[in-house]
C-alpha cells in the first residue's frame, strides 16, 4: 500500500519534471530569439545594436550553454520562480495563481454541471424503450462533442444577452455573469460522459449478472440504478483525468468569448507577446492538475470496485479481476 | 472533446456470434458438409449509403468541402479580399451569407477560408498520424527500456491538455496557420501512439502471431504479415475521427488569433471577426461558425461509420 | 463405433439414486411447454431457434434439455425466463406455469413471477454475480425484491440460505465479494440465491460447463438433493449427455429447434430412436471407449504401441525402444505473481515434473483448470524457459539450442491450439495460412509448396475448394483441421495438441480426435496432449499422466492409470466423471 503511493507519486513527480524539461527546451531552445521577445522587442529587432542585445542576453543568462540554462531554470522552479513576465515584469507564478480561482469556479461548475448533464442523459437513454426516441438520445452526444464551443458561446451571447437581455454577455460580475460560459463549456463534458457511460452501460446491461437480477424479478428501474450503473461509472471516472484538461483548455477559450480573467486569458495573452515564462507556468499548472486528478481517481476506485486494490496497478486489477479464476 | 478516447474501447474484435442468439449457426464440420459461404460485403455503397441519410449528408458536405478547397472559383465570382456591396447586410438572394463590416461578401470568404482550413487539418492529422504510430509501433514492437521511455513521452503528451501543447508549441515556432497545423498534429501524437502501441501489443499477444512463429517466419515478416494488417485499421479508423477534431483544434485556435494575418480569410478567424458585430450583424460570426459545426460534424458521423464498419470487417 | 460402457463399477458417483423417485403420473406437470416457437431476428431474417417444441416438468422431477450449440436449448430456457434477447421473440405456443402463459406475461407479471416461484441457476458463476455486491446481498435480493424484508432480516436468512446450499462458514461468505470465492462456492451462492424466493421451478443453463470435473459433482449432486428433498421441478439445459444421464429424470434431445427424442434415460440413452441422439451418444467420449486407432498402420510398427479394437483394452506400453524424443527433467516453472493479495510473489506453475514421450507414442497430459499443464506443454515447445529443471528434444538440451536451432526445433515440434478462432489470422486464406511454414522453412519452390498444400488439406479431409477462403468463413472444426494442415505442414515429428477439442462440440470433436487417431499412425508422430477432460484423454492416449497444482501426481499407461490408478486425486477424478452410472445399467440390461 505505502509503496504503491510512493511509486504511483513518483510517477507523477517524473511527469511533472519530463513536462517542465520537454516545455523549457520547446520554448527557450527551439526557433525564435528568447532574447529578443523577452527584450520585448518582438519581430523589429534590427533596432537593437549587437552590443545591447548581448547585455540582455547576459542579464537572462541566455550566454550560456543550454545545459546550464536548464539547471538554473529547474533549480529556480523547484523553489517557485518560474522567472519574471516579460510583459508586466510580475514573477510569473504569482500573477497565473492570482487567476486560478476565477477559472475554478469557471472550470468547477462546468465540471459538475456536465458530468450531472451527462449521467443523466445516459440514464434517461438506456431507460427509454421507444426505439426512435432512445435513437435519438443516443446520437446528441455526438453533435454536443462535434461543436465548436467558442461558436455556442457566441450564440448563446447573442440570444440570451443581446436578444432577451436576460444574463451579462461578458465579465466577471459575479454568479449570473458564470452561467452561460459554465453552460457551454459543459457542454463537451456532458456529452462525452454520456458518451462513454452510454457505452459502457451497454455492455454492462448484458452482463451474465445483469441477466441473473433480472431472472431474480428485479424491475428495469432497480437493474439500472443497483446493478448497471456502479458497474458502467469506472470508465467516466477513468476519464476524469482526461475531463479536467479538457476544462483547462476549454476555459481558454470560454474567457476568450466571455471576456472573462483568468490564467486561460492569462494564457492567451502570453502566447501573444511570446511571454515565455507565463507560456511555461501555464503548461506545467495544466500537467499538475491532471496528475493530481488522477492521483485522486485511484483512491477513488477501490471505493468504487472491491477488487480494486490500492497496491495494484490500475490497469491489470481492472482487466485481471474480471477473469481470474 | 476527445473521441479518441471512446474509440479505444471499440476497436476490439468483435466476439463470435452467441450460439444462443444465433439459432441458425451451421454446424456442420469435415469435408462432406461444408458451411454455406456468407456473403462477401457486397452491397453496393450507394444503395447503403441511400438507407442512411444522414451518412448521405455528411459525405455530401464533405464532399463540397473539398471541392471548395480544390477549386474555390466554382461556386463564386466574387474576390474574397475586395468590398462587393454594402458593409453589414444582412443575408439574402444575393449574398448568401451576408456582407462583413468592409462590405466583403462573407460566402465567398468562407469558400477561400476553405483551403486554408482543410491544409491546416490534413497536415495536422497526418503529423499526428506519422509520428504517433511510429512511436506506438517502436513502443510495442521492441518493448524493454524503448517502450519505458517512449511511454514517458506520451505520458507528457497526456499529461497537458492538447490545446495548451499546441499553444506552446505556437509560442515556440511562431504564428501561421502551418504552424497551428504541426502544433495541432503534435496535441495529437498521444493518442496514435497509444492505439498503435495497443494495437501491435494485442496482436503480437494472439495465438496466431505465437503460431506464426511455429512457422519459423522472420521478425520481418512477422511484422509485415501478421502484425501490421491489423493495426492498420484501428489506427486509420482514429485518422478519420481525428480529422473532425483537428478542425475544432485548428478553428479553435486560429478563432483565438493564432492563424493566418488578418485579410485572409479562414474558418475560425471569421468567426473570431464576428465577435465585434454580434449585436449588429448576427450572421458573420453565426454562419462561418455553423459552416465548422456541420463539417465537423458530417466529419466525426463518417468516422464513426467506418468505425463500425472495420470493427464488423474484422 | 462404441457406446457407452461400464468403466469400473466401484466408481460410479452417488448422484442418481437407481430407481426414479416420483412417479409420472403422480404429480401434474408444473411446467408444461406447448407447441412452443421462437424466432430470431438475423441481420434482416427472420431465424428459427426453436420450433414447436413440447415439454413438461413436474415437482420434484429433474428434465434435462439436451443439444449441441445452436440447437435451441437456450432459446427455451429464456423464454421460460422471459428473457429473451431483443432480438428474439416467441411466435407461437404457451408455456404453462402455475396457471399462467409465460409466453404471454407482461415484464410487470413476469417480474413477480421471477424470483419467486420461478428461480434461475446461470451458466457462469464467474460472471453471474454483480462484481460490486456483496454475497449476502446477491443472495437475498429476491426475498428484497418481493417481500419486504428488513435488512437484518435479510442478512440473516442469506446466511442461512448459504448454509443450506453447503457451503463453509455462510457467515463469512455472506461478507465477502464474488471476487473472493472460487467458482464452485460461487455456484453454489448463485443457488442459495435462486432458492431465496422459495421456487417450485428452478431453471438451470449450463450449471457446470465452467466448472472443473470434481466441483461439478458437487453443485449436481446439491441440485439433485434440492429436486429430490425439496420437491423443487428442475429444467437443466446442458451440452452434456453424461450429465442428462446421470441426473435426469427424463432426458429431452434438441437439434436444430427441433426434439427429436424424449424419454427416461434408459430409454433414451439405452434405445435411442432417432439417428441424431445414436450419432450424439456414439461421439460423446467415453472413458471406457478405448483408445481410437481407426487405420490399419500398413507396414509401419510403432515401437512399444500395440493396436487394439475399439472398445477393447491395449496391452500396457513397453518401455519405448531406443532414445525418448522428449526428456523433461526435474522441471519446475514459477511466474512472478504481480501484487495479489497474500502471495506476493512467486507462483509455481510446474513443480519438479520428470517425463517422456517416446516416438510414436501419444501422451495425454490431464488436469483441472490451473493444474500446469498447459504450461509444461509451453516449456516443452520452448515458448517459456524453466526456471530450474532440464528439457531434451532428442537428446539436445533446448535450453542450449541458439535462435538458428530454435527454428529447427519448431520445424521438428508443432503445436496445435485449444482456440481454433484465435490461432488463425483472420486476414489470410487458408492457403496462405497453410503454405507459411513451408515458406517459413524454405521447403518446395512456390508449385511444390501448392502441391503440399493440396496435400495437406486433404489430408486432414478438407476440400481443395476451401483453399481460397477465410478463416471466419470455417465452421469451428473446419478452422481447427486448418490448424493441424499447418502444423503438419513442416513434417513434424511431435505434435503437442493443447485442449485442441474443448471448443468444439462432441460430434466435431470426435471427428477431429479420429483425424488424428489417422494422422499420428499414418505418419509415425508423437503427440503431446493436453486435455482436462479425462474421457477426451481415454480416447487417444498411449501413456497418461495427471497434474495437480503443478505436479505430476502419477504417470503410467493409460489402462493402468485408468483401471488401477495409483494416486488418490486421479481416484478422485475419475469418480466425479458424469455418464458412469448410467454406463451401468446400460450394460447391464445389454448382457
Amino acid at each position: 500500500m505505502i509503496t504503491y503511493a510512493f511509486r504511483r507519486l513518483g510517477h507523477a513527480l517524473l511527469v511533472l519534471w519530463a513536462t517542465f524539461t520537454a516545455t523549457f527546451f520547446l520554448l527557450y531552445v527551439l526557433p525564435g530569439d528568447a532574447a529578443l521577445s523577452k527584450a520585448g522587442v518582438g519581430g523589429d529587432g534590427a533596432t537593437l545594436s549587437p552590443a545591447e542585445l548581448a547585455r540582455v542576453r547576459a542579464d537572462l543568462g541566455l550566454d550560456q550553454p543550454v545545459v546550464g540554462q536548464y539547471a538554473t531554470a529547474l533549480l529556480h522552479a523547484l523553489r517557485g520562480d518560474f522567472g519574471t513576465s516579460t510583459q508586466t515584469g510580475a514573477p510569473a507564478l504569482s500573477m497565473y495563481v492570482e487567476a486560478v480561482p476565477e477559472t475554478l469556479k469557471l472550470a468547477g461548475a462546468a465540471l459538475l454541471l456536465g458530468l450531472v448533464a451527462g449521467t443523466g442523459w445516459a440514464l434517461l437513454a438506456a431507460w427509454t424503450r421507444w426505439r426512435l426516441l432512445r435513437q435519438a438520445l443516443l446520437a446528441l452526444p455526438a453533435v454536443g462533442v462535434s461543436i465548436p464551443t467558442f461558436w455556442i458561446g457566441l450564440l448563446l451571447i447573442q440570444v440570451v444577452s443581446f436578444r432577451w437581455q436576460l444574463l451579462p454577455a461578458i465579465g466577471n460580475d459575479g454568479v449570473r455573469s458564470l452561467v452561460l460560459p459554465a453552460l457551454v463549456l459543459a457542454v463537451p463534458t456532458a456529452a462525452m460522459s454520456a458518451q462513454i457511460l452510454s457505452r459502457s452501460l451497454e455492455a454492462t446491461l448484458h452482463a451474465p449478472y445483469v441477466e441473473t437480477a433480472r431472472a431474480r424479478g428485479a424491475s428495469r428501474s432497480r437493474v439500472l440504478l443497483r446493478h448497471a450503473l456502479r458497474n458502467s461509472v469506472l470508465p467516466v471516472v477513468t476519464a476524469l483525468g482526461m475531463t479536467a484538461g479538457h476544462l483547462v483548455g476549454g476555459s481558454v477559450i470560454m474567457e476568450t468569448v466571455f471576456s472573462r480573467s483568468g490564467v486561460g486569458a492569462i494564457t492567451v495573452r502570453a502566447v501573444n507577446v511570446q511571454d515565455t515564462p507565463v507560456v511555461l507556468v501555464a503548461v506545467v499548472f495544466a500537467a499538475v492538475v491532471f496528475v493530481g486528478v488522477n492521483l485522486l481517481v485511484d483512491l477513488l476506485y477501490p471505493v468504487i470496485d472491491p477488487r480494486i486494490q490500492l497496491r495494484t496497478a490500475r490497469r491489470t486489477g481492472l482487466l485481471r479481476a474480471g477473469v481470474a479464476t | 472533446m476527445s473521441l479518441t478516447e471512446q474509440v479505444l474501447p471499440r476497436l476490439e474484435p468483435v466476439p463470435p456470434v452467441d450460439p444462443s442468439t444465433a439459432g441458425a449457426r451451421a454446424d456442420g464440420d469435415g469435408g462432406a458438409d461444408v458451411r454455406p459461404r456468407p456473403p462477401r460485403r457486397t452491397r453496393p455503397t450507394l444503395a447503403r449509403l441511400a438507407r442512411q441519410p444522414g451518412l448521405l449528408l455528411a459525405w455530401t458536405v464533405l464532399a463540397l468541402v473539398a471541392l471548395a478547397a480544390a477549386v474555390p472559383e466554382l461556386f463564386t465570382d466574387h474576390d474574397p479580399l475586395r468590398p462587393v456591396g454594402p458593409r453589414l447586410t444582412a443575408p439574402d438572394s444575393e449574398f448568401l451569407f451576408g456582407t462583413d463590416n468592409l462590405g466583403r461578401d462573407l460566402f465567398t470568404r468562407v469558400v477561400y477560408g476553405t483551403a486554408e482550413s482543410v491544409q491546416a487539418v490534413v497536415v495536422a492529422v497526418l503529423v499526428g498520424l506519422v509520428v504517433g504510430s511510429l512511436l506506438g509501433l517502436l513502443a510495442g514492437y521492441l518493448g524493454g527500456w524503448v517502450d519505458d521511455v517512449l511511454m514517458r513521452v506520451v505520458d507528457v503528451l497526456l499529461a497537458v491538455p492538447a490545446l495548451l501543447i499546441s499553444l506552446a508549441f505556437i509560442t515556440a515556432l511562431g504564428f501561421g496557420t502551418v504552424n497551428i497545423a504541426i502544433a495541432v498534429g503534435i496535441g495529437n501524437v498521444a493518442s496514435f501512439a497509444r492505439v498503435m502501441r495497443a494495437e501491435v501489443l494485442r496482436i503480437r499477444g494472439s495465438a496466431f502471431v505465437e503460431a506464426a512463429t511455429f512457422a519459423g517466419i522472420g521478425r520481418l515478416r512477422l511484422l509485415a504479415r501478421h502484425i501490421l494488417p491489423h493495426t492498420a485499421g484501428p489506427v486509420l479508423v482514429l485518422a478519420t475521427l481525428e480529422l473532425g477534431l483537428a478542425l475544432l483544434s485548428v478553428s479553435a485556435l486560429s478563432f483565438l488569433g493564432f492563424g493566418a494575418p488578418p485579410p485572409a480569410p479562414e474558418w475560425g478567424s471569421l468567426v473570431a471577426g464576428g465577435r465585434d458585430y454580434l449585436a449588429a450583424a448576427w450572421w458573420m460570426a453565426s454562419i462561418p461558425g455553423f459552416v465548422i459545426a456541420a463539417t465537423v460534424l458530417s466529419a466525426n458521423r463518417i468516422a464513426r461509420s467506418v468505425n463500425r464498419h472495420q470493427v464488423s470487417a474484422f | 463405433m462404441p457406446v457407452t460402457h461400464l468403466l469400473n463399477p466401484e466408481t460410479r458417483p452417488e448422484g442418481r439414486p437407481m430407481t426414479p423417485a416420483v412417479p409420472q403420473d403422480e404429480a401434474p406437470d408444473l411446467l408444461t411447454i406447448e407447441d412452443l416457437t421462437v424466432e430470431y431476428l438475423v441481420g434482416g431474417r427472420r431465424v428459427r431457434a426453436v420450433e414447436q417444441a413440447d415439454l413438461s416438468v413436474s415437482s420434484g422431477e429433474i428434465v434435462a434439455l439436451v443439444g449441441e450449440s445452436g440447437s435451441g436449448k437456450s432459446s427455451i430456457a429464456h423464454a421460460v425466463l422471459g428473457a429473451l434477447p431483443a432480438a428474439g421473440r416467441i411466435v407461437g405456443g404457451r408455456i404453462g406455469f402455475d396457471g399462467l402463459d409465460l409466453a404471454r406475461l407482461s415484464e410487470r407479471r413476469f417480474n413477480q413471477v421471477r424470483g419467486r416461484s420461478l428461480g434461475f441457476i446461470p451458466q457462469d458463476p464467474m460472471s453471474s454475480l454483480n462484481p460490486l455486491h456483496r454475497i449476502g446481498t446477491q443472495v437475498t435480493e429476491s426475498i428484497r425484491i418481493h417481500r419486504s424484508a428488513s435488512r437484518a432480516e435479510a442478512a440473516r436468512q442469506a446466511v442461512e440460505l448459504l448454509d443450506r446450499v453447503g457451503l463453509p462458514e455462510p457467515a463469512a461468505r455472506a461478507r465477502q465479494f464474488p471476487h473472493e470465492l472460487s467458482g464452485g462456492m460461487r455456484q453454489r451462492a448463485l443457488i442459495a440465491a435462486a432458492l431465496a424466493g422459495a421456487p417450485r421451478l428452478l431453471v438451470a443453463d449450463e450449471p457446470t460447463t465452467a466448472l472443473d470435473v470434481t466441483v461439478q459433482k458437487v453443485i449436481l449432486d446439491d441440485l439433485s438433493a434440492l429436486a429430490r428433498s425439496g420437491g423443487i421441478a428442475v429444467l437443466v439445459i446442458t451440452h452434456d449427455l453424461a450429465v442428462a444421464a446421470d441426473r435426469a429424470d427424463r432426458i429431452v434431445v434438441l437439434r436444430h429447434g427441433r426434439i427429436v427424442e424424449s424419454g427416461t434415460p434408459d430409454a433414451v440413452l439405452g434405445a435411442p430412436c432417432h439417428p441424431y441422439t445414436r450419432m450424439l451418444l456414439a461421439s460423446a467420449p467415453s472413458l471406457a471407449a478405448g483408445r481410437r486407432r481407426r487405420s490399419r498402420p500398413a507396414g509401419r510398427s510403432t515401437p512399444g504401441a500395440t493396436v487394439t479394437e475399439p472398445g477393447g483394452h491395449r496391452a500396457p506400453v513397453a518401455p519405448t525402444s531406443g532414445r525418448d524424443l522428449v526428456r523433461v527433467d526435474g522441471v519446475t516453472k514459477e511466474f512472478r505473481v504481480p501484487h495479489t493479495d497474500r502471495n506476493q510473489g512467486w507462483f509455481r506453475a510446474v513443480d519438479d515434473v520428470s517425463l517422456t514421450i517416446g516416438r510414436g507414442e501419444t501422451l495425454g497430459l490431464v488436469g483441472e483448470s490451473g493444474s500446469g499443464k498447459s504450461t509444461l506443454a509451453r516449456l516443452i515447445l520452448r515458448l517459456t524457459p524453466p526456471t530450474a529443471g532440464r528439457i531434451a528434444y532428442d537428446g539436445t538440451d533446448i535450453a542450449d539450442v541458439d535462435r538458428r536451432g530454435l527454428r529447427g526445433l519448431r520445424a521438428r515440434a508443432q503445436l496445435v491450439y485449444q482456440n481454433p478462432y484465435g490461432s488463425l489470422n483472420p486476414r489470410l486464406t487458408v492457403r496462405q495460412i497453410v503454405a507459411e511454414p513451408l515458406v517459413g522453412f524454405g521447403i518446395g519452390d512456390r508449385s511444390a509448396r501448392g502441391r503440399r498444400v493440396r496435400e495437406l488439406l486433404d489430408q486432414v479431409g478438407l476440400p481443395g475448394d476451401l483453399a481460397e477462403r477465410r478463416p471466419a468463413e470455417l465452421s469451428g472444426g473446419q478452422r481447427q483441421r486448418v490448424a493441424i494442415a499447418r502444423a503438419l505442414a513442416p513434417s513434424p515429428e511431435l505434435l503437442v495438441c493443447d485442449e485442441p477439442v474443448s471448443a468444439l462440440d462432441v460430434s466435431i470433436q470426435a471427428q477431429i480426435l479420429d483425424l488424428l487417431a489417422d494422422l499420428q499412425v499414418e505418419l509415425g508422430l508423437s503427440l503431446l496432449f493436453v486435455s482436462h477432460d479425462l474421457a477426451v484423454i481415454r480416447q487417444v492416449a498411449d501413456r497418461v499422466g495427471v497434474m495437480r497444482a503443478g505436479r505430476l501426481v502419477e504417470i503410467g499407461p493409460a489402462d493402468q492409470v485408468f483401471h488401477r490408478p495409483g494416486h488418490g486425486y486421479t481416484r478422485t477424478l475419475l469418480a466425479a466423471i458424469p455418464g458412469q452410472g448410467f454406463g451401468t445399467r446400460a450394460t447391464g440390461r445389454a448382457a
